[in-house]
């Protein structure tokens, strides 16, 4: 019967010959190949002292931005919380009192802003739910830690330092 | 022999004693780092400079580990396994020739521990010794794959003691004597009367032979059926832990610098090194010289254990048995027929 493809491949097995079956030349031709990876420079990158370059769009840590004035841009509308996937951002808004308008840009701030960085999946629909343009995945890797609480990161982490310090 | 004699010779068994822990101690860092250096990585480098203190801690590790004795094994003999495997590692030192003798004053102290007449009938005894540690401990750990691991490293040693014999017996047929002073003696220098005086160069076959049966012995790749991860989870040592289990990686290495220490002594000249009575320098320092040469002899052949380790993929079961009883053996044979027409061709000749 013919096969289905027609592109039967016919293999050639010929018997080994002396050499082949001593196996010497072949270990010592297996020698040699090693040999020449023991010289060749370790395509390691010691990571915390090295770096790899990120890609133009690679999402990191989360960071809270400020506007040019250094008043924090985000409102607390919970868009952002509400696009989350993985349910990983929550929020408490709060009224913004007077004497504080150099610190929010808006009347309503958030108070209170924490991500779970266990439940992040860096997918970045929170940067384009945002329509204050207040948060973005531009920081880096998110560092590791021994305590699950210690990954619920506050807004004394995610915020951007004070422009003028 | 006075008490200063007795002295000496205790302060050279816990010298080379040390010497042994130390080498063996390293060996686990040369592995480690010669392993990265082959797969293009770097290898342990965070614990002093270069990561030289990793087997520091690698041994501090291992002693502050949970001990496990489990409940269904036998007690005494799974303490006496890894117990008996590093003492058998370690007494193959007493007969290997360090170096020539060393003059102090008046005194002259022979860097070898024991030069008794039968050095390598010695070593023959002490290795297959060796494989009880393994074999108790697999048996008595009560576990089917300590003992499938216990079972393939006794007929896997005992297969290749007979060809390691066998090519024992052909050189032994050119030195004409077991003493392994005298045959390091009988290589002294590197050339002389017209041909290479290490006895590689008189019997390559033998040394070859030799070199794929110690590879057997000391389970190294790729004949580490015994402990192969993949099939028996750790085979023979999988229940132990702690420093007993310690002990068992350990008398691997020591194995295998014991056997490199007779690879060098028997086929490449031991302490001896070229032009060694043509430099000029006194005696003293020939032997220190010679010492040294003997070192690098067996770390050259430490690191050929592991290159070697690294390069050739594990032995299935049938092709080790096939190799130690169809090939070996009959080589081994072949070598001491060989051997003897030649040598006798060679007197009748008169060279």
């Amino acid at each position: 019967m013919e096969s289905l493809s027609n592109k039967r491949k016919v293999i050639e097995s010929k018997p080994l010959n002396f050499w082949e079956r001593a196996y010497l030349p072949a270990i010592i031709q297996g020698l040699s190949i090693t040999m020449k990876h023991f010289f060749r420079k370790p395509v390691t990158i010691s990571y915390p002292e090295q770096k790899r370059e990120f890609s133009e769009n690679f999402r990191g840590m989360h960071s809270l931005k400020r506007d040019e004035n250094g008043k924090e841009r985000c409102t607390a509308c919970g868009l952002c919380a509400l696009s989350c996937p993985a349910e990983a951002i929550t929020m408490i808004a709060a009224e913004r009192q007077k004497g504080e308008e150099n610190l929010y840009r808006e009347e309503k701030y958030a108070a209170v802003y924490e991500i779970n960085m266990l439940r992040c999946i860096f997918c970045g629909l929170c940067e384009e739910a945002c329509p204050k343009e207040a948060i973005y995945l531009d920081g880096d890797i998110v560092p590791a830690d021994y305590l699950r609480k210690d990954f619920i990161y506050g807004k004394d982490k995610l915020v951007e330092p004070p422009l003028n310090q | 022999m006075g008490t200063a004699d007795i002295l000496i010779r205790f302060a050279l068994i816990v010298i080379i004693f040390l010497i042994s822990l130390v080498v063996a101690m390293y060996s686990t860092y040369a592995e480690r780092k010669i392993a990265a250096f082959f797969q293009d990585r770097v290898g342990p480098n965070r614990a002093g400079p270069f990561g030289l203190l990793q087997p520091l801690a690698d041994g501090a590790k291992m002693f502050l580990k949970e001990e496990i004795i489990p409940a269904n094994a036998s007690t005494f003999l799974f303490i006496a396994g890894p117990s008996l495997a590093i003492l058998t590692a370690c007494i193959g030192s007493a007969v290997i020739p360090w170096g020539q003798k060393l003059t102090i004053g008046t005194r002259v102290i022979d860097l070898q521990v024991t030069d008794i007449n039968v050095g390598i009938l010695y070593i023959f005894g002490v290795v297959s010794l060796g494989v009880y540690g393994v074999m108790i401990g697999g048996w008595a750990s009560n576990n089917k794959y300590s003992l499938l691991g216990a079972i393939r490293a006794a007929s896997q040693n005992i297969s290749y003691e007979i060809s390691m014999g066998l090519s024992i017996i052909a050189l032994l047929m050119m030195t004409g004597t077991l003493s392994l002073r005298e045959i390091a003696e009988q290589q002294h220098g590197f050339w002389s009367h017209g041909w290479f005086t290490w006895n590689f160069f008189r019997q390559p076959l033998g040394f070859l032979i030799f070199i794929v049966c110690a590879f057997a012995e000391t389970n190294r790749t790729p004949f580490d059926l015994p402990e192969c991860e993949t099939e028996l989870i750790g085979g023979y040592h999988t229940e132990y832990s702690s420093m007993k289990l310690g002990f068992y990686l350990f008398s691997e290495y020591i194995n295998m610098f014991i056997s490199s220490a007779v690879m060098a002594t028997l086929y490449f000249g031991g302490y001896n090194f070229p032009f060694m009575h043509h430099l000029g320098l006194s005696d003293n320092w020939v032997t220190i010289l010679g010492v040294i040469a003997l070192f690098t002899k067996i770390f050259l052949f430490i690191f050929f254990f592991m290159w070697v380790r690294w390069t050739i993929p594990r032995f299935r079961y049938d092709q080790l048995m096939d190799l130690g009883w169809k090939v070996l053996i009959p080589l081994a044979i072949a070598n001491i027929v060989l051997t003897g027409v030649v040598s006798t061709g060679l007197k009748y000749f008169g060279f």
